[in-house]
């Protein structure tokens, strides 16, 4: 139904690039000449030596008409293509099974076809990887007469294709060893375990916010001397391996004075001291911290402890006491460690109970996103947790204890998704009523 | 399981009249039947679907433990045809879903009516050992693999972003014009292998319904002689050597492969 037609009109396309040729050389005056000439606006020539390959073929694909670039790049003599040869044929048998399932289905519905990567066979068995671009010529009357295709030589752009890959492998690799880095480095800046404290009941939970970074934030609970204990929690201003090296300095540093001298003033005031001396050039480096010196009540009757906090700038510790009854224990004033050279440090004491629960956290907790979703923009909302979010979220667990606290906090952090950006650190510390007491 | 959701089915023509369901190949989505259905819905009640990972199927119905071996296909085929209790049906299937279409006939006859074979290949590696020629070797399956790597890579400019990963932005990809024939890349691979590496030349004697095997003139995938195979095969089948070349005659040839079809259907009637 189709051959003859097609035939014709073929002729018609080798006629019309001929006469499209005939027509460069019109009047012109000699400089306009001299440019035509320097401009080699033949048309003939331009197809014949395009910096591309050129390909007529019949609907079937039967070859009609091919440039002198295309022949070269294959090595062929132009008899041996013409009407004697397939597109198909030009490829390598995979590109075939590509050509048969994709490009000719895709060809016949939308008229055109474009940017195929598909690899061509020269004469001599090597391959050429192109990429194709294909319409169809109809006539007059909408009929599909004939298949253009244009060839570009996809040498460089595969290799580059490949080398793109490799890069992002690479890149994937290398983001997994950082993780695994930041996340090594990250352990060492916390306790592997708490102390055991006889009486106490102690819970701490690290919420890292992102992998890709080592957070600030830090926490720790010792010995000191016989029977006293000290705590704390802190959050160093920033992230990554800069901040990394002020936690690891922040936290050596408090347990190195706090055996020097336990008054949580003292403690704070040392710390304060040592940061100023560090980093007192351009890039200051500060934290806010929370510290606490434990010690048991004498009266063993009684039981709980006596426990004394100094804060330096950081949000207060929550008490959630054993008759359900939950405050901040703030410690107004206290400034951050580390900016000024006399920080003033705040400090207040309350005696733990039977039954008490003592909750310490670093901001990234209050300051979590809680706005559902993202706005128009990509970007979270203003609504944070806040403070008095996590007094009411408190008074809801209480009485409660350090580990039922902490996996409390846990569950919470999860609701709030991506919305925690910000590491967070929190520590609880519970002391239990006597086994007498329990069922009440 | 909604089956019609599933499969993206779509049910046109003539109410009453006999129904033909086509069933697409590897490559592309039931779009490769546009040509032919305008003129089989005079006569027929006509059936429309794209198979579970191509086209507007449902992707989420999609895994590779139940698609990585053509018995899946053939199980939709068959819940197709109970869920759309239309009575028997004249299954049409190009290349690989020929294959769908005897397996499901062997196991289910009563469901069918016929079988129209289009471009059909029971197997498309040469096998040394009885003679059979499919007309590929296990290399080139490999090669095609390749060139489809090749071509979610290389697929112009607009995959590029797509390629470095953007899942948040799906709409880079919706942007492709070459968009019948997009899958997602996995999918395409094992279709693939399910499509090149299946051998069915044994299921072909067991077919107990009406068929014809219509093959084109000159095919790269399915070349005559495994045309004339299947036909050999299948005990009573009718053979077609359409004048269409190419892998596609419903598209290379729409008139042809229309009549081809339709006449075999109304002399089953």
């Amino acid at each position: 139904m189709r051959g003859c037609g097609d035939e014709e009109d073929a002729e018609a396309e080798t006629d019309g690039a001929a006469a499209v040729g005939d027509s460069g050389g019109r009047d012109s005056s000699g400089d306009e000449a001299q440019l035509s000439a320097l401009l080699e606006d033949s048309a003939e020539d331009l197809y014949e030596h395009a910096p591309c390959g050129y390909l007529s073929t019949l609907l079937d694909g039967r070859i009609l008409k091919v440039n002198t670039t295309l022949l070269d790049w294959l090595g062929y003599e132009r008899d041996d293509l013409l009407g004697r040869r397939y597109f198909s044929d030009l490829l390598t048998v995979g590109g075939r099974l590509y050509h048969e399932t994709h490009f000719a289905p895709l060809l016949r519905m939308q008229g055109e076809v474009s940017g195929i990567a598909l690899e061509l066979k020269a004469a001599d068995g090597s391959r050429l990887p192109v990429l194709v671009t294909s319409t169809v010529r109809t006539g007059e009357d909408g009929q599909p007469l004939l298949i253009r295709t244009t060839l570009f030589d996809a040498r460089d752009r595969r290799a580059y294709e490949t080398e793109l890959l490799r890069a992002r492998k690479e890149a994937e690799r290398e983001r997994e060893r950082l993780q695994r880095l930041a996340a090594t480095l990250q352990k060492t800046l916390l306790p592997p375990i708490l102390a055991d404290v006889p009486g106490l009941n102690v819970s701490a939970y690290y919420h890292i916010a992102s992998a890709d970074e080592v957070g600030g934030d830090f926490y720790d609970l010792f010995p000191l001397a016989e029977g006293t204990w000290g705590l704390f929690l802190g959050d160093v201003c920033g992230k990554g391996a800069a901040a990394a090296a002020v936690t690891s300095l922040a936290r050596y540093t408090l347990r190195a004075a706090a055996v020097y001298n336990p008054d949580p003033v003292a403690v704070l005031g040392n710390l304060n001291t040592v940061l100023n001396h560090e980093y007192n050039g351009a890039d200051p480096r500060f934290c806010t911290v929370i510290f606490g010196l434990l010690t048991p009540d004498p009266d063993p009757d009684r039981g709980g402890f006596h426990i004394t906090l100094a804060g330096g700038g950081h949000p207060p510790a929550l008490l959630m006491r054993a008759d359900g009854t939950t405050d901040y224990l703030p410690t107004p004033g206290g400034q951050l460690i580390g900016v000024l050279p006399d920080a003033h440090i705040a400090t207040t004491a309350v005696r733990l109970s039977p039954g008490d629960t003592l909750l310490l956290h670093t901001d990234g907790l209050t300051e979590a996103h809680v706005s559902a979703g993202l706005d128009s923009e990509d970007r979270y909302g203003e609504d944070r947790y806040g403070d008095d979010a996590l007094l009411d979220f408190a008074r809801t667990l209480a009485p409660t204890t350090a580990s039922d606290t902490v996996d409390a906090i846990r569950d919470l952090l999860d609701t709030f998704g991506s919305g925690v950006d910000d590491d967070t650190a929190v520590l609880a510390i519970h002391v239990p009523r006597p086994p007498s007491e329990e069922q009440q | 399981m909604d089956v019609r959701h599933r499969n993206h089915v779509t049910v046109s023509g003539r109410p009453g009249g006999p129904v033909v369901m086509l069933a697409h190949g590897f490559g592309c989505d039931q779009n490769m039947w546009r040509l032919v259905v305008p003129a089989l819905e005079r006569d027929f009640t006509v059936v429309l679907f794209d198979h579970v990972g191509a086209g507007n199927s449902d992707l989420s119905a999609w895994s590779a433990d139940r698609y990585s071996t053509l018995d899946g296909y053939v199980e939709d085929v068959l819940e197709l045809c109970r869920e759309l209790a239309l009575g028997p049906v004249t299954f049409v299937g190009h290349s690989v879903s020929a294959m769908m279409g005897v397996v499901a006939a062997v196991q289910e006859p009563e469901a069918f009516a016929g079988l129209v074979l289009l471009a059909p290949s029971p197997r498309f590696i040469d096998d040394p050992e009885t003679g059979y020629r499919g007309g590929f070797d296990a290399e080139d399956i490999d090669e095609l693999l390749g060139s489809l790597d090749a071509n979610y890579l290389g697929w112009s400019g607009a995959m590029a972003p797509v390629i470095m990963g953007n899942p948040e932005r799906p709409e880079l990809g919706e942007e492709l014009t070459n968009s019948f024939c997009r899958t997602d890349p996995e999918i395409a691979r094992v279709f693939a292998r399910v499509t090149f590496l299946s051998d069915n030349r044994e299921d072909l004697a067991l077919v107990k319904v009406p068929t014809l095997v219509a093959q084109c003139s000159s095919d790269a995938i399915a070349p005559r002689e495994v045309g004339e195979f299947v036909h050999a095969q299948i005990p009573g089948s009718r053979l077609v050597t359409l004048d269409a070349t190419g892998h596609c005659p419903q598209l290379a040839a729409p008139e042809e492969t229309t009549a081809a079809i339709a006449s075999f259907v109304e002399a089953l009637a």
